[in-house]
């Protein structure tokens, strides 16, 4: 025998389900009146340093469809790539933002600044980009990804450059469609799946 | 900022199954290809923080929220309390908990519910709450009832609180449901059952606990939360290979 090993192990994920808005965006599911506002509904207040941009896009599960059930939160660096909480942090940059697909459509759209570089531990500079997390009815986990941009020198990423099949790294770019606009398309499962991380 | 170390990697045998059949929408919705893995960045390593100016005073009694005090909701009033920890068994303090749930027929307050069992119109079925110093929450509630969904013939959810907590780093995210002990629709549910470890899944059931009930008023469930944790080693910040 050995001596137990004093650790305790992460809470198991269960789905968030088709009503997770009542609990984390209470105004979408038509529940008002609890909170004075819901949480982290821009990640920007005032005017901040950079350029402020909108990304849209959808999430579709295996079939081509796009999910009208699910909730997105985003958390990203300012413009000079510091996080909220940082003392040269811009403060009009909260970096957090949940937002839900349309649910009609199933459009998502986010309007945030554009993120600058971000110093990796060993020193080495992250592509700017915007770190999201997908869950959803159907989705056991919550699901983690990014989204960098394609007007952006994306070769030395730490991430990016770890991508074996090089084809897939497309499926975590941003292509710009108009001034400061971006679509962002999320694939769950298929020919063009989307990479998601496990960081 | 301080270099707090990397988060330890997750236990992806302690998560449910992406793919589940018996859990019919996550057939369609479940990634095919491995998740690409490497340690955490600071894009990880940070998160958003939250402090009380967000917390308004009815949001952790869900039995008055809804009506500010005026009235109360129908149900089985319960203390629902426990500890947020990581797996080191440090405390989390000051994080952010939300909770949401059906009433107590098990209707949800929500555009998409149309199930037949009616709304509750003390009851809108949120809080949200911050940690203390030690790590530890507290809510009001009603238990919820158990409903029916579209998924096989007669499949029922048993009794759940859905519960998002924050921890101090994105990469902490977590949403999960708490069940309630003794209730026998656990075993038969799919959603509980993507969970493959019985000792992982029995971390989800809370305990009623008699010691913090308050008699004549309410019973009392504990519901304990383990986030991942941080390395940090005296070696951690030297190059590698020294």
């Amino acid at each position: 025998m050995v001596q137990p090993l004093d650790r305790l192990v992460e809470t198991p994920s269960q789905t968030a389900g088709p009503y997770v808005h009542i609990g984390c965006i209470p105004s979408f599911a038509g529940v008002k009146g609890i909170y004075a506002e819901d949480l982290g509904t821009s990640p920007i207040n005032g005017t901040p340093k950079g350029e402020v941009i909108t990304i849209t896009g959808s999430v579709f599960d295996g079939t081509g469809w796009a999910l009208r059930d699910a909730m997105f939160e985003s958390w990203q660096a300012d413009a000079a790539g510091k996080f909220a909480g940082h003392a040269d942090a811009d403060p009009a940059v909260t970096g957090f933002c949940r937002f839900a697909a349309d649910k009609d459509r199933g459009t998502f759209t986010l309007t945030t600044v554009k993120p600058g570089a971000v110093a990796h531990r060993n020193g080495a500079m992250q592509a700017p980009h915007i770190s999201l997390w997908i869950v959803a009815r159907g989705l056991n986990n919550g699901l983690q990804t990014r989204i960098y941009f394609n007007d952006e020198d994306n070769t030395d990423d730490p991430l990016l450059s770890r991508i074996e099949q090089t084809p897939r790294v497309q499926t975590l770019i941003a292509r710009k469609t108009g001034e400061r606009q971006y679509r962002f398309d999320i694939r769950l499962q298929g020919d063009d799946e989307t990479v998601f991380l496990d960081i | 900022m301080a270099d707090l170390g990397p988060l330890v990697p997750r236990n992806r045998a302690a998560h449910p199954v992406a793919y589940d059949p018996d859990y019919k929408t996550s057939v369609a919705r479940s990634p095919k290809w491995a998740l690409l893995s490497m340690e955490s960045t600071p894009s990880e390593e940070t998160g958003p923080r939250f402090g009380h100016q967000v917390l308004g005073e009815w949001d952790n009694n869900l039995i008055m929220n809804y009506t500010r005090g005026k009235a109360a909701a129908m149900g089985e009033r319960i203390l629902l309390h426990g500890r947020v920890l990581d797996e080191f068994g440090r405390p989390v303090p000051h994080t952010l908990i939300e909770l949401w749930q059906a009433n107590a027929g098990g209707r949800y307050r929500h555009i998409k519910d149309s199930y037949l069992a009616p709304l509750d119109p003390n009851f809108g079925g949120c809080g949200r709450t911050i940690t203390n110093e030690n790590g530890d929450y507290e809510f009001l509630t009603i238990r919820p009832g158990a409903y029916p969904w579209q998924n096989r013939g007669n499949d029922w959810r048993p009794m759940h609180i859905h519960i998002s907590v924050f921890g101090h780093s994105f990469g902490q995210r977590l949403i999960t449901q708490m069940y309630f002990e003794g209730d026998p629709l656990i075993d038969k549910c799919p959603i509980a059952a993507t969970i493959k470890s019985r000792s992982q899944l029995d971390r989800l059931v809370a305990p009623l606990d008699m010691s913090k009930s308050r008699p004549l008023d309410y019973l009392a469930y504990k519901f304990d939360i383990v986030l991942r944790g941080r390395r940090q080693t005296m070696f951690e910040n030297k190059l590698e290979g020294m």
